[in-house]
């Protein structure tokens, strides 16, 4: 597990550092000023932007191309709280989501709120021109004559991947919140009418919903939860169930065509928060044979134990990282294949004005999306299965009643 | 730089208001539905397979105790089996002293019979003999009276001869 994020590091700062070489050529090549006459391009097809745009996290719903306006509730430090709908930005209900007004000092830039950063920017409702963005992605609003430059929201990342805090922050109901919504609602509506079931028909066989469920519990129960847990299985339970319960629900609604698409479980957010949660009640179960091992594993050399210590120290915190990062890449990498598969017809199609050239592409495009699909669709389970079965061998070890006998 | 790539890759920059609902509806899933739902179904399902290798246990008992209670009976037949032989022997010997008594008691009956019978054929063989006597006597008696008449002298010769008589009857 361990050499297997070492190599994803490895594989992430290798792309990351040569497309960083490619882009500082790009940029060389390209060294136009921006301005506000890049509007007309700044939507120009382009197959990866596309990709970015599906996958992300966004301030409105989309169900096919219509824009369902979502609630926002920002923060920022001069102007403290804002509560409104998305729609106050006025986008197209037919289009990606690009505001044409500006709202409280901000404005919707594909979906995504963004805070203009000139403090005497107009806070009331302002008809804007349009968003452009220069080569690093920072986005700039044109009003009138000038280009007003803005912040992205803050993000966790202390900079690392592009983001970091800035003066505003969104506590919006965004896309993926609605998606977690819907699938705790659908998932509670179930399983407390299974519960039910099981206490209307006591020691019966299961039928209909509970009859479907059953072996799905059970299968986690007996494969996951019994042999790594042992005799405290009914402790944990309930976490490891609501791990595989909560991510495989988002995996499979992240899939429905058309219905928002929301790629929950491949946004780091999501998985960092159950990264963490995997951590804390991991480390807050361990024992003290957990710790002993960790901190100077019994029966090996005091030499040996100095190296041995800062890699088990490490893999406290490797561990949960590999599960962060193991979720999150393959349901983001499954939308993108998909969104790219798509994007051929359009690429082939030269954006609309070759028409030969995007219907013949139809139909293998959508033979590759859906044999995609079919793919995602055993992901979505096997990743779910995959978080669990290792969160629980990981709680597993932290609890486990180790014997002297045994070393 | 570095943000060239990952400009438009949002999802990689973790979302504060992501961070926070995602905490909160995870929170409440694991709370809400493990409590009313995941630990009641687990304990249905852990009652559910304990009856289930109660029942199975119960089963197994009861064939034991089946076959147990057969092995007894079996055991008990058998005996009431020896016990009727034994008792048929028995009175087979039974039978056998009884007609062999009874064969015994019959012979010494029939000795018995055969005796009082010889001793009566006796008795009445000696009275016809008396009788018999008696007769002769009697027609001893007649023919000496018809003697006598015929021949008054000599009544002494006469009685003699008449006794002579009587005991030569006498003697056979």
């Amino acid at each position: 597990m361990r050499f297997k994020t070492i190599i994803t590091f490895s594989i992430l700062i290798f792309f990351g550092s040569a497309s960083l070489n490619a882009g500082q050529e790009e940029n060389h090549g390209d060294n136009h000023e921006l301005s506000c006459e890049d509007i007309s391009h700044d939507h120009d097809f382009d197959a990866g932007t596309t990709a970015f745009h599906h996958i992300a996290d966004a301030n409105v719903y989309s169900i096919g191309p219509l824009q369902i306006p979502l609630p926002c509730i920002l923060y920022n430090k001069q102007d403290g709280l804002s509560m409104f709908l998305s729609s106050k930005f006025g986008f197209d209900n037919l289009g990606h989501g690009d505001g044409h007004y500006a709202y409280e000092g901000y404005v919707l830039d594909g979906g995504t709120v963004r805070m203009v950063a000139d403090p005497n920017f107009p806070k009331e409702k302002t008809e804007i021109k349009g968003i452009v963005h220069d080569i690093e992605n920072n986005a700039f609003v044109c009003m009138g004559d000038q280009m007003y430059p803005t912040y992205a929201k803050s993000t966790a990342d202390f900079g690392l991947f592009g983001g970091g805090i800035t003066p505003f922050f969104d506590f919006s109901i965004t896309k993926n919140v609605v998606s977690m919504f819907l699938v705790f609602m659908f998932m509670l509506f179930i399983f407390i009418k299974i519960a039910k079931a099981y206490r209307s028909r006591e020691g019966q066989a299961p039928i209909g919903l509970q009859g479907f469920i059953e072996p799905i519990f059970v299968f986690i129960q007996d494969e996951v939860c019994k042999p790594f847990l042992g005799s405290k299985y009914l402790r944990y339970q309930p976490f490891i169930m609501s791990l595989f319960f909560f991510i495989l629900g988002l995996n499979l609604f992240g899939q429905i065509p058309f219905f928002g698409g929301s790629n929950v479980t491949g946004n780091l957010a999501f998985t960092a928060v159950l990264a963490i949660l995997a951590f804390l009640v991991t480390n807050f179960s361990g024992n003290k044979h957990y710790w002993m091992h960790i901190i100077w594993m019994p029966g090996v050399p005091a030499w040996v134990k100095t190296i041995l210590t800062p890699v088990e120290v490490l893999g406290v915190f490797i561990k949960p990282l590999t599960l962060m990062l193991r979720l999150f890449a393959n349901i983001t990498a499954g939308h993108m294949v998909i969104i790219i598969f798509v994007s051929l017809i359009f690429i082939f199609g030269n954006n609309g004005t070759n028409l030969a050239g995007g219907l013949g592409t139809v139909i293998p495009s959508g033979l590759l999306t859906l044999f995609m699909m079919s793919i995602e669709l055993l992901v979505a389970f096997i990743q779910a299965f995959v978080f669990a079965i290792l969160t629980a061998s990981y709680i597993g070890a932290a609890v486990e009643d180790h014997h002297e006998a045994a070393h | 730089m570095f943000l060239i790539f990952l400009a438009d890759f949002s999802v990689i920059k973790p979302d504060v208001g992501l961070l926070l609902w995602t905490t909160i509806f995870f929170l409440l899933f694991w709370f809400v539905i493990g409590k009313f739902a995941f630990t009641p179904i687990a304990n249905a399902l852990k009652k559910r397979e304990e009856d289930i290798r109660g029942s199975l246990e119960e089963a197994e008992n009861a064939r034991l105790e089946m076959s147990k209670l057969k092995a007894e009976n079996e055991e008990i037949l058998a005996k009431a089996r020896e016990e009727r032989a034994k008792i048929l022997k028995e009175a087979m010997d039974t039978k056998a002293s009884i007609v062999n008594d009874a064969k015994g008691k019959a012979k010494e009956e029939a000795q018995r019979i055969v005796t009082s019978a010889k001793i009566e054929i006796e008795n009445e063989k000696q009275a016809a003999l008396i009788e018999v006597k008696n007769q002769i006597g009697l027609m001893a008696t007649e023919i000496a009276e018809k003697v006598i008449r015929k021949q008054l002298s000599g009544v002494d010769e006469h009685e003699n001869f008449v006794g002579k008589l009587i005991d030569e009857i006498k003697l056979n």
